[in-house]
């Protein structure tokens, strides 16, 4: 709570208490009546109107520097005249020896009017501040080396190429590589990901990211301003400046609503006096109107929804780019996905070896063979052993073939199809899809490895989420036909485009648009690197691992952190929850706003409903746009 | 020329939308946002024409929420 929230929630509870107490007397004891005489309703009045100042002497101040401004349809202008409009009206019968009615009510008008901008502005302010909180990446300092010792700086002094010390606890200012020591970082309000990491010497650190357990140095890579913590915090500062349909469907109705209510409450009160000669009743419907006119309830509720729906998917790691996205993503229902490094782990492992009862043998072998090789299939191979790779072994590389490995007449022989009919091997032929690779140990086949691009653990479950979700999967690559066949089989994709070069991945991608309907939206998802034109062209780009990838993050339109396709049904889920609550808002406030205003015309309902009908229905918005910042699950 | 400025006290969220169409029927103005969540107003114009919009935009903002401040 600000101190004027403070102050004015000190304000509201001490005219509400004061009204309570004269409201109850008056029911019980009359106190037009404690005077006796014509002007007995004066003394009631004077209490009222004592309350009411308290309450309401800032709306009354504002309603008139703002009339000198020329703004006609204020929310405080209105105001005051509905509740000065029903003193004056109550005054006219009790001056005409008519029963009292109407000062409770003008005083309670404001009252809650006033209890519920107090909330408005109370629900507004913790929305911000959980959302500055979550952001709250910002490093102060660095502790930059220079001439043997270290000394403390802000972020943007430091230049490439220098190194700083980061010691445990600190925020990471900078990105940059560790030259000395290792430790374990928190990247949790980086990507969302509560497991620390470890990183070791030579290893990448990030800005913005919680060094946990001990000193660092690390030789800085890139200055603060191209950092990725000040990336990210442009992209969240910057984000829900593009506005969603919603939102602007909204101000553009509110626009019209407050002079459209106004002129009707003047039509009103004309004709229903002009018909039935009895002014006072149509001047106190019309005043009801007046009630009614703010449209706050709804042009708050309506940002505050998206925003807390930003926030909550920024929870998890998933950065939105604006409601827009957000709005436009929750209709998104073709995924077209890039394979390497987004499907798949991008990197090569041993996925099968055959037979496998002899797996352990097979393995030792290859790595025997691999072991001197830089390239990532044999980089794999050994990676899959594990072991301590036995030496003293020749290594023979025979060109587009493999290698041999010889140790005192022990021979391996490691490499495709063509070395083993080179050396008159008779062996197994291989199947499944990736890079096989035959081994032979003293002139006998002994087995055969297979190298594929392995598929992410979740792919499978996330895929078969989006086609429950009714949505195609399509899935890009430049492999040959057989292994995107065999890829898309596994995981259960819609369809799939073999053989593509990067350049045919925009057509592609065109090509889909094109063919789309008109409610449809186009997602892709790549991992960053070399699709910046595809997650431009799609109507919602999604880039993965976003941390350490800038042209990713200004490319795309939303950015997981995580390099983690479960952030995808995550996301879907956190825009579907926003959008239902967005179009619950607008329904629910519009029908309660249109009821009361019939009611009131009908003469069926009094101020008394229409004001609360109208702090109920913004609190209730309120309340429900804080929902969509509700837990989704354990973080992914 | 993009320019970005820090709000105070941005409490009405129909102020908001009526400060952002009348700072738009500004001479000058190519685009203008005023974002009620962040508390955030963008103005996009030409950087000469810059100032004397950044002034006008102040005073619009105060007439419509008197409470109101651009933080410069």
């Amino acid at each position: 709570m600000t101190r004027r929230q403070r102050k004015n929630l000190i304000r509201i509870l001490v005219a509400l208490g004061a009204f309570a107490v004269i409201f109850v007397i008056d029911k019980i004891v009359a106190l037009d009546g404690v005077f006796a005489g014509r002007l007995g309703f004066l003394f009631p009045f004077a209490l009222y109107l004592s309350v009411y100042i308290v309450i309401g002497y800032d709306v009354l101040i504002r309603a008139v520097k703002n009339i000198a401004h020329g703004q006609m349809f204020d929310e405080n202008f209105l105001m005051g005249i509905a509740t000065l409009g029903a003193f004056a009206l109550a005054i006219y019968r009790g001056a005409n020896g008519l029963e009292i009615e109407g000062f409770d009510e003008a005083c309670a008008v404001l009252l809650f009017y006033q209890l519920g901008e107090w909330f408005q502005s109370y629900a507004t302010g913790r929305s911000r501040k959980s959302i500055s909180a979550l952001m709250d990446i910002r490093p102060d300092y660095a502790n930059v080396l220079r001439d043997g010792s270290a000394v403390t700086v802000d972020p943007g002094e430091v230049e490439v190429g220098e190194t700083i010390v980061i010691n445990p606890g600190e925020r990471v200012p900078l990105d940059g590589v560790i030259i000395n020591g290792s430790t374990t970082l928190d990247t949790k309000a980086l990507t969302g990901e509560s497991l620390p990491q470890d990183v070791q010497e030579g290893g990448e650190v990030i800005s913005g990211s919680v060094n946990l357990t001990s000193q660092i140095e690390v030789r800085v890579t890139k200055a603060f301003y191209d950092s990725t913590v000040s990336k990210i915090l442009d992209l969240v500062e910057n984000a829900s400046s593009q506005k969603s349909k919603a939102e602007n469907f909204i101000t553009k109705f509110a626009r019209f609503y407050t002079p459209a209510v106004v002129g009707v409450a003047a039509l009103l009160a004309v004709i229903f006096g002009a018909v039935t000669s009895d002014w006072s009743t149509g001047v106190y419907r019309a005043l009801s109107f007046l009630v009614v006119s703010c449209p706050c309830a709804l042009v708050i509720s309506i940002p505050l929804s998206f925003f807390a729906g930003l926030g909550a998917a920024s929870r998890y790691g998933i950065l939105i780019k604006g409601s827009n996205y957000l709005e436009k993503f929750n209709k998104a229902n073709i995924f077209v996905f890039d394979k390497t490094g987004t499907l798949t782990k991008g990197n090569f492992a041993v996925t099968e070896v055959s037979p496998e009862s002899d797996r352990e043998n097979i393995l030792r072998l290859a790595a025997i063979a691999e072991n001197n090789s830089n390239h990532p299939i044999a980089r794999s191979i050994v990676g899959a052993f594990g072991g301590d790779v036995p030496s003293g072994y020749t290594l023979t590389n025979i060109a587009g073939a493999g290698v041999m490995a010889e140790r005192d007449g022990d021979i391996i022989l490691c490499g495709n199809e063509k070395l083993m009919a080179q050396n008159d091997i008779e062996y197994a032929k291989a199947s499944g899809t990736g890079t096989v690779v035959y081994v032979a140990h003293n002139g006998k086949f002994v087995g055969w490895l297979l190298i594929a691009d392995e598929i992410k653990d979740e792919t499978k479950q996330v895929i078969g989420e989006l086609n429950g979700m009714g949505c195609k999967t399509v899935m890009l690559t430049g492999d040959n036909e057989l292994v995107a066949q065999s890829v898309a089989t596994e995981i259960g994709l819609t369809s799939y485009k073999a053989s593509l070069l990067p350049q045919n991945k925009v057509e592609e991608v065109e090509s889909l648009l094109a063919a789309k309907g008109k409610k449809d939206a186009l997602c892709f998802v790549g991992d960053g690197i070399n699709d910046a034109p595809v997650l431009m062209r799609s109507d919602i780009g999604m880039a993965m691992g976003g941390v350490g990838s800038d042209a990713a993050i200004e490319a795309s339109d939303i950015v997981l952190m995580k390099d983690d396709l479960k952030g995808i049904p995550l996301a879907k889920r956190i825009a579907k929850k926003t959008m239902k609550i967005v179009f619950e808002n607008i329904a629910f406030s519009l029908i309660v706003k249109l009821a009361i205003l019939v009611l009131s015309a009908l003469g069926i309902t009094n101020m008394w409903v229409a004001v609360f009908g109208d702090v109920g229905v913004a609190v209730l918005a309120i309340l429900n746009a804080m929902r969509v910042n509700s837990k989704y699950g354990k973080s992914v | 020329m993009k320019k970005v400025f820090k709000m105070q006290d941005l409490e009405c969220a129909n102020c908001a939308a009526k400060m952002e169409q009348a700072i738009a029927k500004i001479d000058g103005v190519i685009s203008v946002s005023v974002n009620f969540m962040t508390q955030k107003l963008t103005i996009d114009a030409d950087e000469g024409a810059m100032d004397g919009i950044v002034k006008e935009a102040a005073k619009i903002c105060k007439k419509i929420e008197p409470d109101c401040r651009i933080i410069f």
